[in-house]
């Protein structure tokens, strides 16, 4: 129902376009109006990733690569035990991050959007939820060194209150650490968009299940969840990708002893070994676009903003 | 949005916001507070006197890195990344308003740019700067890679903007006899004000903190985040935190005066 008034202006634009009768002057204008972003695209995203694909089958040296067609980059990186952990690792990573956000970001938007009812407040709500997120990444992560440290805040303030002995090791440079920093780092693009619909959320559907004698239980469960998973699969698939690819949040808050297939790119790339860095990548890119791709039939972005 | 009275659910989930909040704020003031570290204070709780100490240690050049020339890239990049994010999403957004062959491969190319994993495309550009013999550089390659994380915030946002776009505004422009331009200038483009000021933002800000896309494509001189990732393991100092305090303040700075701008846009339209 939402879906085809959304649609509607969309195809009256479309619609009156053509009835103007100057469908080929518009549409040398919309190509000419397209092209910068598809030359920017072309060169810094197509072209790259190309690259990356032609070079995960050169051969290469401690000091440079060669032009070639061997598939040794790709038999060592998937033959290796190491590579399988690191995915394995990752994995781990992005479900638990993903499990959390989406849980804390629903209850977020939740509150936002049913539970505040002036939109100037919910605005200013809003605006507190996303201004952390505008801020440098790395100070976000480092912010957390003082709190969880072992003289940290959480620690100094547990053994004050005598309820440990001596510090918690495992707070910081650990998984927990990682996956907290995570979270912290990645929640809001799990909120944002669960807002977005969740405010497009036709009111009178609500109470006609309100008069039709369902509890608030059954509305949240059976009215409002089903109708917030686009924006739950749109927030799934942010959160998804940036775990996948995250290598730094990994090496500073784990303090090298965890490790991702990102970190591991990295590492291969600060040795120069580029072809093995590239094969990586299209193991990894690959991953991830079924992820996406999975995630896509479930819900239509076109339609969702 | 009837009920009279606030329910259990509500403190519950106020609660929750209430913490919320704090998960995300309460690390940041923690390292506010640590900039203000003594000269002899570590980079834990307590503090050990307070002073300017850190801040003061920021600015030689020795200390920390090239923090100046860093910033100064760094807020020039931005500018560069912002100014054409606005103009090409823009013109994407207008583009996307009609139909024409590749609107739907151009419109997914957008969003791969935005799932793509930011250390693939930072490889892929350094190894194609490498074989066309470039120097990257942060004007250069640098800038190519910020503007496929920024642009397809922007397009995505304009994408939404005009999907709630009624044309009946610019049907009654040209009723009245507006040009084409005119139209625009006129009639849409105040209307879309405040959503391009947004997109301005996204583009500086993302630009301002991006890291994982510079890695490869910096060239000799650093950005700000890629000279803060490259302390993060060498500096113990408090130094650190009074750089996080600076580059912090300067984000709410400019995040302030954005959200300022759109105010003041909006009241100037409702008066008019």
């Amino acid at each position: 129902m939402t879906v085809a008034v959304d649609q509607s202006p969309a195809a009256s634009i479309r619609l009156k376009a053509g009835r103007r009768g100057r469908r080929l002057d518009s549409n040398i204008v919309s190509y000419l109006e397209a092209l910068p972003l598809t030359l920017i695209l072309g060169a810094f995203l197509l072209l790259p990733i190309l690259m990356i694909a032609v070079v995960s089958f050169w051969d290469y040296d401690f000091a440079s690569m060669y032009p070639d067609f061997l598939t040794m980059n790709y038999v060592e990186t998937l033959g290796s035990w190491v590579t399988w952990k690191t995915y394995l690792n990752t994995l781990k990573f992005a479900l638990l991050v993903w499990m959390i956000t989406l849980i804390a970001g629903f209850w977020v938007a939740y509150f936002l959007a049913f539970h505040i009812r002036s939109s100037a407040m919910q605005m200013v709500l809003f605006l507190v939820c996303t201004v952390p997120f505008l801020t440098s990444n790395i100070i976000r992560m480092i912010s957390w060194i003082p709190v969880l440290g072992r003289n940290g805040l959480v620690n100094s303030t547990l053994i004050e209150m005598g309820l440990i002995p001596a510090p918690i090791e495992w707070l910081l440079y650990s998984d927990f650490a990682v996956v907290l920093a995570m979270v912290h780092l990645y929640t809001l693009f799990m909120v944002t968009p669960i807002f977005n619909t969740l405010m497009r959320i036709d009111r009178s559907l609500v109470e006609a299940a309100r008069d039709a004698g369902a509890s608030g239980w059954q509305v949240l469960t059976n009215v409002i969840l089903p109708l917030a998973k686009p924006g739950m699969a749109i927030g799934t698939i942010f959160v998804v990708t940036l775990v996948m690819a995250d290598f730094s949040t990994v090496q500073v808050m784990s303090g090298g002893q965890s490790a991702s297939v990102a970190l591991m790119m990295k590492n291969q790339m600060s040795l120069l070994q580029y072809p093995a860095a590239a094969a990586n990548a299209v193991v990894l890119l690959a991953l991830v676009l079924l992820m996406v791709a999975g995630i896509l039939r479930v819900v239509d972005i076109r339609k969702e903003l | 949005m009837s009920h009279e009275k606030r329910t259990l659910e509500f403190y519950v989930l106020a609660l929750f916001f209430a913490l919320f909040v704090l998960f995300l704020y309460g690390p940041l003031s923690a390292i506010l507070i640590l900039s203000f570290q003594g000269p002899n204070g570590g980079l834990t709780f307590p503090l050990n006197g307070v002073s300017f100490h850190w801040f003061a240690n920021l600015f030689e050049k020795q200390a920390v890195g090239d923090f100046g020339g860093s910033f100064r890239r760094s807020f020039v990049l931005g500018l560069m990344v912002m100014v054409v994010t606005v103009v090409v999403s823009l013109l994407a957004g207008l583009a996307f308003r009609q139909k024409f062959i590749g609107a739907t491969p151009l419109f997914y190319l957008s969003v791969a740019s935005l799932v793509v994993p930011s250390i693939i495309i930072s490889l892929g550009i350094g190894v194609v700067f490498q074989q066309l013999g470039l120097k990257p550089a942060w004007y250069s390659s640098a800038f190519g890679a910020h503007l496929t994380w920024t642009l397809p915030f922007g397009v995505l946002i304009m994408f939404a903007v005009f999907n709630r776009f009624s044309p009946s505004y610019e049907e009654a422009a040209r009723d009245l006899g507006a040009s084409s331009w005119q139209t625009f200038a006129h009639v849409v483009l105040p209307m879309i004000a405040p959503s391009l000021i947004g997109v301005g933002l996204f583009g500086f800000t993302l630009s301002y903190d991006e890291f994982a896309r510079t890695l490869m494509a910096a060239g000799t001189y650093n950005t700000l985040p890629l000279e803060i990732y490259g302390m993060t393991t060498n500096v113990t100092t408090p130094v650190l935190y009074a750089l996080g305090t600076v580059t912090t303040l300067f984000s709410f700075l400019v995040i302030a005066g954005t959200l300022g701008a759109i105010v003041y846009v909006g009241r100037r339209r409702a008066r008019s």
